[in-house]
């Protein structure tokens, strides 16, 4: 059976991360920003997987039922946040918190 | 019993410790207690010791009590040590004593203040600190009281310092002080330098060694000693905070003037009157500005409105009386009219708080009068203080200690006739003023009504010192009236006597009649003219340089302003253009840098959710790159 190298998987996670960071950085709406993030949290458990791979040990799988498991919690909360958000600024842009600047 | 030397001062210093932590939230009967008992069972030690010391004096007449020593640094090693002698003896008995009395009497008389246990709070300091002072062994403890006694007086002149003025007298009170206290501390670096101790009576012997009568660093550390003195005791030319330290509390002012405090130049001196014998040109500034300080407080007071006032100045006179004694070497004879100068000044103050009290706070003695039926109990006790003040003959405490202090100013070698001179002038002032202040307060018309009575607490010390005023004067006197000398007889364990020169046989009765004529004139004068013919003194007040004098004298003949004009605007023209001096430099751009530092920071703070996700990416990717780059 063929393997996919190692490096493959890391270049894939870390392009994934990359562009993860872009979304947070570029986006304005708040379900963008969460939904990117959900993309870094994903390629960083890409990275323990195929980490895990190379040595031949359970670790990275279980590391990602971790970060699976941390995902899920984030994303209620974050998720909560921001209908609160939309109910007091009727709308999902982030720049509209900046009142507290300065 | 000398072993419980320590807690005279010690139980007033626990009263302050529970007090000033943990009054506010007592209930004022157990402030009261934990206040007045205090200071009485140190009152009842000292009587305790006193009765001990006289049945069976330690050896030598002294007793000296280490506790511990305080520090210990390459060769100067004060201890925190006690010394009973007579002189001390008689002082902690007054202190405490007096002290307790005015306790009891402001536990009554403070009853409807904000502050209460503040009040005995500051009061225990009070006493503590004086008991300090007067039990130290060395002058480094001694100094320590004597900021003590500084502070608090500070604490107690502006008690109520909702009012600014009052607060201004405190600062006042404390700064004029201060100039003489720095004198004193530059008096002990001096001692300390050239003798190599400070424990009194090493000193006192070494000095005798070491320096003859007239050495010129003798002379240097007595007048800052001196200088210290000056301005606890509110001597010429330190004089001028005392009238203003009638802002405080009536309680207090009696403390200030009959127990502590003011005494305490007078004990210092007393203290170190070995110090002071060796420097004779110092021992014969003591006696003049003693003389010029009775005679100029004397005139002051006899035209003061304000009941406290008068008794400001009358205590600024009688303490010149105390220094004119200690200029001319009767040291003795200080003591023994500070003790009854504490008697029936406390008295004459307490009278004067309970006048004000019943007549809603009115200070104005022109505003007062015909109390006599209204108060019967306190004119009687006040009349009794004001005649032992004018130093009435034969019956008063006051007469016995004014005249020993006069017939020793007369046959001392350092006294002159002019000295005596000016005490027997002072002496006609005295019963002139006081007199006056009787006259306008108690007799002629009533102007206002005294709707409150005082009640026992303030009835008890009235009558108590008012005994003593009579009393206390009995276990001394001249010898042609019964000569008893039981007082300078305890002293002299202490105290050197006067070498009195020897007088013309009837000399010494011709003076005694001289000094007992003086008060019954002033007393006479002062019925004539406030009582008998208020016409005469308003006519002799409407000539052209009656009122000038009047002016000059109400004002304590201008030294208020001398020192505002020549001393305190030069000093605040000098800090205005000093403000922003080299010193100020380094700390002026802290303060720069910061802010700069601060408003680039805030331009950071954007509110926008990305950058601060920036900053984490920066933050990150620069961590991560010096691990990896290192």
């Amino acid at each position: 059976m063929a393997t996919v190298p190692m490096e493959y998987g890391l270049i894939l996670a870390g392009v994934l991360f990359a562009l993860g960071l872009i979304g947070v950085l570029v986006r304005r709406n708040i379900i963008f920003i969460l939904m990117s993030i959900e993309i870094m949290l994903n390629s960083a458990g890409l990275a323990f997987i195929v980490a895990g791979y190379r040595w031949a040990q359970p670790d990275g799988q279980v590391m990602y039922f971790f970060i699976l498991a941390m995902a899920a919690t984030e994303v209620s909360v974050g998720l909560a946040l921001t209908l609160m958000f939309y109910n007091r600024h009727k709308t999902l842009d982030s720049d509209a918190a900046g009142r507290m600047n300065g | 019993m000398f072993e419980l030397l320590w807690l005279i001062p010690a139980l007033p210093f626990a009263g302050f410790l529970i007090l000033a932590p943990a009054g506010s939230k007592l209930a004022r009967p157990l402030t009261a207690l934990i206040g007045v008992g205090s200071v009485g069972l140190s009152a009842a030690l000292a009587f305790a010791i006193g009765i001990g010391f006289a049945v069976s004096p330690p050896p030598g007449y002294a007793y000296s009590q280490v506790l511990w020593t305080w520090v210990s640094v390459s060769g100067f090693r004060p201890e925190i040590a006690f010394y009973l002698d007579a002189l001390s003896l008689t002082m902690i008995l007054v202190v405490a004593f007096v002290g307790f009395l005015i306790h009891l009497y402001s536990s009554e008389f403070m009853a409807d203040e904000e502050g209460y246990s503040r009040f005995f709070a500051y009061m225990n300091l009070f006493v503590g600190s004086m008991l300090t002072l007067v039990l130290a062994d060395n002058l480094l403890l001694l100094y320590l009281g004597w900021e003590g006694v500084g502070l608090c007086s500070y604490l107690l002149i502006g008690f109520w310092y909702k009012d600014p003025y009052n607060g201004y007298a405190a600062r006042k009170a404390f700064v004029v002080t201060r100039t003489g206290d720095t004198a004193f501390s530059v008096g002990l670096f001096l001692l300390f330098t050239s003798l190599g101790t400070l424990q009194i009576q090493e000193l006192m012997q070494r000095a005798v060694q070491q320096w003859g009568a007239g050495n010129g660093v003798a002379v240097a550390a007595a007048a800052l000693l001196l200088g210290g003195a000056l301005g606890k005791s509110a001597q010429l030319p330190l004089q001028t905070w005392l009238p203003d330290a009638m802002a405080g509390p009536t309680p207090v002012s009696a403390l200030i003037h009959a127990a502590t405090m003011v005494t305490a130049g007078v004990y210092l001196i007393a203290r170190t009157h070995v110090l002071f014998a060796l420097a004779p040109p110092v021992q014969a500034a003591v006696a003049i500005i003693g003389a010029a300080t009775l005679l100029l407080a004397g005139f002051s007071a006899l035209t003061q409105r304000d009941i406290k006032r008068v008794l400001a100045y009358s205590t600024i006179s009688q303490i010149g009386y105390m220094f004119l004694a200690l200029g001319v070497g009767a040291w003795s004879a200080a003591i023994f009219h500070f003790m009854t100068h504490a008697f029936f000044k406390a008295l004459l103050f307490l009278g004067a708080g309970t006048v004000i009290i019943s007549l809603h706070h009115e200070h104005d003695m022109f505003r007062m009068g015909g109390l006599r039926k209204q108060l019967p109990v306190t004119f009687w006790t006040f009349l009794i203080g004001a005649l032992s003040l004018s130093a009435l003959p034969l019956v008063t405490a006051g007469y016995y200690s004014k005249d020993l202090i006069l017939l020793e100013t007369w046959e001392s070698p350092a006294g002159s006739p002019l000295l005596w001179a000016a005490g027997v002038a002072g002496a006609l002032l005295t019963a002139l003023y006081t007199f006056r202040m009787v006259f306008l307060t108690f007799f002629g018309e009533a102007k206002g009504t005294a709707d409150r009575t005082p009640g026992i607490k303030m009835t008890i010390p009235l009558v108590v010192l008012a005994v003593l005023s009579v009393a206390g004067g009995f276990m001394e006197m001249p010898a042609s009236l019964g000569n008893v000398h039981v007082f300078t007889d305890f002293m002299h364990t202490a105290l050197p006597p006067v070498r009195s020169l020897p007088v013309l046989p009837g000399a010494d009765l011709m003076l005694e009649i001289d000094a007992a004529l003086a008060p019954l004139a002033g007393i006479i004068l002062a019925y004539i003219f406030f009582l008998y013919r208020p016409r005469y003194a308003e006519r002799l007040l409407n000539t052209t340089p009656g009122k000038l004098l009047h002016r000059f004298w109400f004002s304590g003949w201008g030294f208020d302003r001398v020192y505002d004009r020549f001393v305190v605007r030069p000093f605040l023209w000098f800090a205005g253009v000093d403000k922003d001096d080299f010193i100020d430099l380094p700390y002026s751009g802290l303060i720069r840098i910061s802010r700069m530092i601060n408003g680039a920071l805030i331009r950071t703070q954007t509110g926008r959710v990305r950058w601060y996700a920036m900053g984490i990416v920066i933050g990150a990717v620069l961590a991560l790159s010096v691990v990896v780059f290192r």
